[in-house]
């Protein structure tokens, strides 16, 4: 009698906790990997293929799938780090065959050159060029990843990289580049 | 835990107030410059007005270079409630819009109007509003706005947000704490203009209801306080406290909490406790712009330090060069180790790069220190872990660990530390025995965050853009490929239609062929009549040799049955059976020469048969001949008709109706030569038929090379009056 009840009321409550998770499983469904997630967040986001992926997910799933974590120029050292804390491997310098690390750039056309070809509107992996077809093209700084794809396809190469300027909101406190020191906050009495 | 209303009405009765934790007291050094009154400067050679002087967003530049503005007149303008315009300090001209060296840390340069005064000093229009509670409250906040104003103790934040909070304010306080050493500016201005700031007081309380109006000034001030209870003294309402001197007392976070014993939530503002605070600064500039109408165009600046030959404080219209203001106070720099102004006070100042800096909205003080007054820069020692710095926090943060994690640049664990709720007061910096800069490095730290932030919201942004931009390129395909499809299906279904209709067209096609071939043996005949006679004549022959052996063919079988009958006798049998082959055999030939003569005219059916022969040979010449004429006039009709394109050729210079018509005149000929022919062919001997049947070949040939030469010359034709019409 006594094992029969008690194998009764296990049986009762696998039936609960199976109708739970069956429920938890639909209910809290995660639609995609979350690493990919994860690590296409840490990525920079620029787009610009040098890793050999189509853009940043792709890479993200190629790291999640086992792929080196030094592949992207222009994340550079910080990125790599949070990789490899991401991932729980060692950070390794990045890889040359990619490219280098570079200070953050934008594209500039010169508009006096530009032909209005629409071929870089075309590569720009953020629609950040914005033009008709024999009109000239401009690039919108704000939205440049600075992914140096719109350089090559410019039949007349009109399109520079230039570095950013720095601003006084971009600008991080450091005296070196600035032509006064900040002051003590000391005062001799 | 947060003191109620009445609490703290209660404290402020009983004159008790809070404290806020930490805190220092410096020197104050404020008697170098606050015993003479506010002095007024002469106008410097050029002004030079950065577009985006406070917190918030820059306007747009509504001036150009060369423009002549008044006094007080508004260069920039936006629709964004976070900026505030900029006005021109006096009249005079605009002469450049150009980036210039700005009051900043790092010296770089932004936007910014220079004018260059012409002396005259002319207001523009003024709209004072002295009667404001006539005024609805937005007129006098969009005044407020319009007048530039934006917080004048420190942060510059836009004053008319403040005061159109929707949010139950119990707490008006105003800031008259000055708690920095060397700066006087405030002092001054609550001394020499308390009226004016007792009137901005007025307006701000009538803009924000408050239940409880404080003014706070901290008790080194003795005579600003005495000038504000006197100003005050008709309102009893008017709270003037006294608070105790100590370092950051001023802060809005640490003041608020001196007096209501509140704390700002770390991501709230002061009107989230109910609480709204205004620097005296700003409750002058209030009342100027709406008592008087005039904007925000100069503030007090205290001039101090002693390589400053004349201490003092100015008033300082905004865009004066830094340079120009230190003449006024008599700058030595040989009084100083090297060159060296600050702007602000020596706890949270900046030194300045270059002494064209403008003087902006939230200017309060240039120090010029001499020789032995500020410690040296490079001194910075080890942190021995004394933790004076977190004895002297006034936001109770542990500024040891802090400067630990800033310098290890990790930036995840200085935020766990609550680094942004530092507020860079630098009680720290000025209590640690090392001499460790330590507000600089959580400045870095802070920028270095916020930078970081930045990048990850325009990653995001970028990631965005990206998958927006993949999702329409696909989108795209997609979408031409299901055009593709649709074009593909619309293509088959047209060719299953053209099944039928395809073979109506095909018999079209053949009927329009078989009248080009008619047409072509006629104009054959017309250009090979001779052989066309020929044709007659040979058929004409064979018709009488036919017709010829038909006569004697019954020429024999007729007599034939007269002679059976005498030789009936002799051989009778045989005679029969000869006459009676020969009768059936003229029978036949009877029987043979009908169906043609049915096929040539019917007429001629009843008549003798070599009459009948006869009349054939002769109808059918005439029917040659009648052919051959019709063929000529038609072949004159279509070179007419030719040549009436031709004309339309020469003369498409006319106009293509002209073509069109002698087009239309030609097919309508041609269509009437093709009605006529049938009706020809009708009559035409099958013989006839047989013969020309061997020339069509040919014929056709040569049809339709002219069809096609024709089909050409139209186009060219058609193509010439296009190019003419257009």
């Amino acid at each position: 009698m006594a094992l029969s009840f008690s194998i009764i009321a296990i049986g009762v409550l696998a039936l609960i906790f199976g109708l739970v998770l069956g429920y938890a499983s639909i209910r809290f469904k995660v639609e995609s990997d979350p690493l990919v997630d994860q690590i296409d967040e840490i990525l920079p986001q620029t787009q610009c293929g040098q890793c050999g992926h189509p853009g940043c997910r792709p890479y993200a799933e190629g790291i999640a799938n086992g792929e080196d974590i030094n592949k992207c120029p222009p994340g550079g050292e910080a990125t790599i780090k949070k990789l490899a804390d991401l991932m729980g491997v060692e950070p390794k310098p990045l890889d040359d065959a990619h490219g280098e690390e570079d200070v953050k750039k934008v594209a500039f056309i010169r508009e006096d050159e530009c032909i209005g070809c629409t071929k870089c509107i075309q590569a720009c992996p953020v629609d950040a060029i914005l033009g008709a077809a024999k009109q000239m093209h401009t690039v919108i700084t704000d939205e440049c990843t600075g992914c140096d794809l719109c350089v090559d396809p410019c039949p007349v190469d009109c399109i520079d990289m230039v570095p950013l300027t720095q601003t006084t909101a971009s600008w991080k406190w450091d005296f070196s580049d600035s032509p006064r020191g900040d002051i003590p906050v000391k005062m001799v009495s | 835990m947060v003191p109620s209303y009445e609490d703290i009405i209660e404290r402020l009765n009983s004159h008790k107030l809070w404290d806020f934790p930490g805190g220092v007291h410096p020197d104050d050094k404020k008697t170098l410059s606050n015993t003479s009154g506010i002095q007024r400067v002469a106008l410097p050679d050029l002004f030079t007005l950065p577009l985006r002087q406070h917190v918030g967003m820059e306007g747009g530049c509504i001036v150009d270079v060369g423009d002549r503005v008044k006094k007080g007149q508004p260069l920039t303008q936006s629709t964004n409630p976070y900026a505030v315009p900029v006005h021109a300090p006096s009249s005079g001209e605009v002469v450049a819009i150009a980036p210039h060296v700005i009051a900043h840390p790092s010296g770089l340069t932004e936007m910014c109007i220079s004018i260059r005064p012409d002396g005259e000093d002319s207001w523009t229009e003024l709209a004072p509003m002295a009667d404001y509670r006539a005024y609805e409250k937005s007129e006098l906040i969009e005044a407020i706005c319009n007048a530039g104003i934006s917080g004048l103790g420190g942060a510059g934040f836009p004053t008319h947000i403040k005061t159109s909070s929707s949010k139950p304010v119990e707490f008006l306080i105003i800031n008259g704490i000055e708690c920095e050493p060397y700066i006087t500016a405030d002092d001054r201005l609550m001394r020499e203009y308390a009226w004016q700031i007792r009137q901005g007081i007025d307006i701000l309380t009538h803009l924000v209801g408050p239940k409880a109006i404080v003014i706070a000034v901290e008790d080194n001030k003795p005579e600003a306080i005495e000038a504000l209870r006197l100003a005050c003294q008709d309102k009893t309402d008017y709270r003037i406290v006294p608070v105790e001197t100590k370092y950051p007392a001023g802060g809005e976070k640490q003041l608020i909490q001196i007096i209501t014993g509140r704390e700002v939530p770390r991501n709230g503002l002061p009107a989230d406790i109910g609480i709204l605070m205004f620097n005296v600064g700003t409750a002058y500039a209030i009342a100027d712009a709406i008592i008087s109408g005039k904007p925000l165009i100069e503030r007090v600046v205290t001039l101090t330090g002693e390589a400053a030959g004349q201490p003092c404080n100015v008033w300082a219209r905004l865009g004066t060069p830094v340079g120009h203001l230190l003449d006024h106070a008599e700058y030595q720099p040989e009084k100083q180790r090297a060159p060296r102004v600050i702007m602000g006070g020596p706890m949270m100042g900046f030194a300045l790069a270059d002494l064209n800096i403008p003087i902006v909205k939230i200017t309060n003080c240039l120090l010029v220190p001499g020789k032995r007054e500020l410690a040296d820069d490079d001194v910075e020692r080890p942190c021995i872990r004394c933790s004076e710095c977190a004895d002297a926090c006034p936001a109770s943060l542990l500024p040891q660990q802090l400067f630990w994690h800033a310098k290890a640049k990790e930036h995840d664990k200085v935020q766990e530390y609550n680094l942004f709720d530092c507020i860079e007061c630098g009680a720290c910096a000025y209590v640690c025995p090392s001499e460790i800069p330590l507000v600089h490095y959580y400045r870095q730290a802070k920028s270095a965050i916020r930078l970081e932030r930045d990048e990850r919201n325009k990653a995001e942004k970028a990631r965005l853009r990206f998958e927006a931009r993949k999702a329409r390129l696909e989108q795209e395909k997609r979408e031409r490929e299901e055009r593709h499809r649709k074009a593909k299906e619309a293509r088959m279904a047209a060719s299953e239609n053209k099944g039928s209709t395809g073979s109506k067209d095909k018999v079209a096609a053949a009927l329009a062929r078989a009248k080009a071939k008619k047409q072509s043996q006629q104009s054959a005949g017309t250009a090979s009549q001779p052989p066309e006679d020929k044709k007659a004549q040979v058929a004409a022959a064979v018709a009488r040799a036919k017709a010829k052996k038909a006569t004697r063919q019954s020429d024999t079988s007729l007599p034939s049955e007269p002679d059976a009958a005498p030789s009936e006798g002799s051989d009778d049998k045989q005679e029969k059976v000869a006459a009676a082959i020969a009768r059936a055999k003229a029978k036949k030939a009877q029987r043979d020469s009908p169906e043609q003569q049915d096929v040539t005219s019917p007429l001629s059916d009843e008549s003798p048969q070599a009459d009948e022969d006869d009349k054939k040979q002769r109808v059918a010449a005439a029917v040659a001949r009648a052919k051959a004429k019709k063929q000529a006039r038609e072949a004159s009709l279509e070179e007419s008709a030719d040549s009436s394109d031709e004309r339309a050729d020469n003369q498409s210079s006319t106009s293509d109706k002209d073509a069109r018509i002698a087009a239309a005149v030609a097919r309508a000929k041609a269509k009437k030569a093709q009605r006529d022919m049938p009706r020809q062919s009708n009559e035409h001997s099958a013989r006839d038929e047989a013969a020309k049947q061997e020339n069509t070949a040919e014929d056709e040939k040569r049809q339709r090379i002219a069809a096609a030469v024709a089909k050409a010359k139209a186009k060219k034709a058609a193509r010439n009056t296009d190019s003419e019409n257009e």
